[in-house]
């Protein structure tokens, strides 16, 4: 018997749906036994995850740096907001979300396909260009995108199918924010299974070898501008997906929800869990969700207004993540593996 | 031709702030290989020393002093606290820190001296010149801006060309391991380099916020702009800096005139995607030596 489960286990495949099927028992598990106002946020948490998972795989595994997710989850959000712009004429979720993704997808690839020339510094300043240029955009084009006010997102109602289906195991009558919150979690989950089976794979170990060694990685006939496109394209398909979750999260898509700050804060998610981990993108996408209710809970009781207190949680975020890059480059999640490893040794 | 005049004007004013402020991300390239994304908030943070000192009812230029000394503190401890211990590793972790203290100085100026916008006085007029009946879209402020810029530049070539701290950073920058065996101190030149250019990068936010709104976000274009104009002069030439700026600022003053200035970012970035795919290495660049 242990053997043929250990068996199963060194399947990478079938490691990955058991732990993605042991996921969504957790999140109808937590959801369901937690209130209207933590579903929200768990629906915040779960669009911070997919976007931290495609930067954790770009950054941590090819090594790029991107500074213009934030951009991208606009593109996806925009194109939610486009397509859910009334209740009737609405297509189905599911087409949204592919929508969305594949839109961001196709100008992630004229993106990438720039970048991959890029290297270093110069491509961090590319992309941080990105995040600064499309909100622009959305000012602009005023009439269809709606400018500073932005554009609303009619979230389609809950499914007959899904609230018997969610009825049926739960015993819960299904409300429209943990209805979102689902949706979130399933996107999450199915990114994170195909990204975990992509970095496992024949593509995943191409992308660390170009970020570990160019010259030689291109030596062992590996094309260096393929591969990186490649990162970068994956990169912002989840980055698009991550935005239209927001989007129906949010039920807003405005300009002031993708600021510079939105790329920076994803960004030092990535680091503070550890560079090309999911699991450690995961635990910063909570971080960013769960620490500035508590940070500025904190800065309330010392006597801050509460714009001041607002500030706190990047205060603590920021410092953490400098502090991460010089004392532990390998982030949480990475660092307590180490330690992990080390005490096996020993043992 | 009234309206071109005025865009054209704008643009030389504008364009002398980006060279600044290239300038400064130049200063630290050379001498630590690093593109300081922090300088925009580090300028913030010394512009509100200026405006507290200001508001407190001190001259303009007790205040303007002050921003330039804070600037020149800043540069250095954070040289030697946060840029230091990454010197060595991974260039990403270099960029990830600069972006960490990015977010740091934000939120503290935004703590320490609140998010709203306040406004910041300038010394000269803000009003156009008068020639005959045409108003030149020149303005006393502006003037001065240019002026000061240039003045800068002149020390720095100063600094570089004639004096011995000049020459010592000179050689840190170009080669640290021969500079160390000749006897330079190598690591308080790149200190010294990092005040010195993050007291530049003070010059460029004190001009831009002359006369305008100061809040923690108010310069954050700037590191886009800034770091367009320094790859157009290919990051490695304080002239190609200066050059890149004003290329940058009368095509941004340009686009902001003619088509709308919500778009000025995406030209920015239409213009950085051009030059780094036809030259990679900016427009002063020579053929690239072997990279392996």
């Amino acid at each position: 018997m242990t053997e043929f489960a250990q068996r199963i286990w060194s399947s990478t495949l079938a490691r990955h749906v058991l732990l993605a099927a042991a996921g969504l028992v957790a999140v109808i598990l937590v959801l369901e036994s937690t209130s209207a106002f933590r579903n929200g946020q768990f629906a915040v948490m779960a669009y911070m995850g997919i976007a931290a998972g495609g930067l954790t795989v770009l950054t941590g595994l090819n090594g790029q740096l991107s500074l213009g997710h934030g951009a991208f989850m606009a593109i996806g959000a925009y194109t939610t907001a486009l397509l859910l712009s009334d209740w009737d004429s609405a297509p189905p979720l599911l087409v949204v979300l592919l929508a969305a993704t594949l839109v961001t997808l196709v100008i992630g690839a004229g993106v990438g396909v720039a970048a991959a020339r890029l290297h270093g510094p110069y491509i961090a300043g590319a992309t941080l260009a990105l995040a600064i240029a499309v909100p622009g955009i959305a000012l602009y084009f005023q009439g269809t995108l709606g400018g500073e006010q932005g554009l609303t997102v009619a979230v389609p109602a809950v499914p007959d199918w899904f609230a018997d289906v969610a009825y049926f195991i739960t015993g819960n009558d299904i409300s429209s924010s943990k209805y979102v919150a689902y949706i979130g979690w399933i996107s999450l989950i199915v990114t994170f299974v195909l990204l975990a089976n992509l970095s496992r794979s024949r593509v995943g170990r191409t992308w660390r070898a170009v970020r570990d060694d160019d010259v030689a990685a291109e030596l062992a006939g590996i094309n260096l501008g393929r591969a990186r496109v490649l990162a970068f394209v994956v990169s912002t398909a989840c980055a698009g997906l991550a935005g239209a979750v927001l989007a129906l999260a949010v039920r807003l898509a405005a300009p002031s929800g993708f600021t510079l700050v939105l790329s920076l804060a994803l960004l030092s998610a990535v680091v503070l869990g550890g560079l090309g981990s999911l699991l450690g993108a995961l635990v910063g996408a909570a971080l960013l969700t769960f620490l500035p209710q508590v940070v500025t809970g904190i800065g309330l009781d010392a006597g801050l207004s509460d714009l001041q207190a607002a500030e706190l949680a990047p205060l603590v975020y920021g410092l953490t993540t400098m502090l991460v890059v010089i004392l532990a480059p390998a982030g949480i999640v990475g660092t307590a593996r180490i330690a992990w490893r080390k005490r096996r040794a020993h043992t | 031709m009234q309206q071109f005049l005025t865009t054209a004007l704008n643009g030389l004013t504008q364009g002398m702030i980006f060279a600044a402020f290239a300038l400064a991300l130049v200063l630290i390239w050379r001498s630590t290989r690093i593109v300081n994304f922090a300088q925009a908030p580090m300028a913030m943070i010394t512009v509100y020393v200026a405006l507290v000192i200001i508001d407190a009812g001190y001259s303009y230029w007790l205040g303007f002093a002050a921003a330039l000394l804070s600037g020149l503190l800043l540069g250095a401890v954070v040289e030697r606290v946060a840029i230091r211990p990454v010197e060595d590793k991974p260039h990403i972790n270099a960029v990830i820190l600069t972006l960490g203290l990015f977010i740091v100085l934000h939120a503290l100026a935004a703590v320490i001296f609140g998010s709203r916008y306040r406004s910041f006085p300038a010394p000269f007029g803000l009003s156009g010149f008068k020639v005959g009946d045409m108003n030149i879209a020149l303005t006393g402020f502006g003037v001065f801006s240019i002026l000061a810029v240039l003045a800068v530049m002149l020390l720095l070539v100063l600094l570089f060309r004639f004096t011995n701290v000049g020459l010592m950073m000179r050689a840190s920058a170009f080669n640290q391991e021969v500079a160390r065996l000749l006897g330079v101190r190598v690591t308080r030149m790149l200190t010294q380099g990092w005040a010195l250019a993050a007291m530049v990068g003070s010059l460029s936010g004190l001009l831009i916020a002359g006369g305008n709104l100061v809040h923690p976000a108010y310069m954050d274009s700037v590191v886009v702009f800034g770091f367009v104009a320094a790859v157009l002069g290919g990051l490695d030439s304080p002239i190609g800096a200066v050059v890149g700026g004003l290329i940058l600022g009368l095509s941004l003053s340009f686009v902001s005139g003619y088509i709308g200035s919500e778009v000025v970012a995406l030209a920015a970035l239409v213009i950085l995607m051009v030059v780094l795919l036809l030259r990679p290495g900016g427009l002063f660049s020579h053929a690239p030596a072997r990279r392996v």
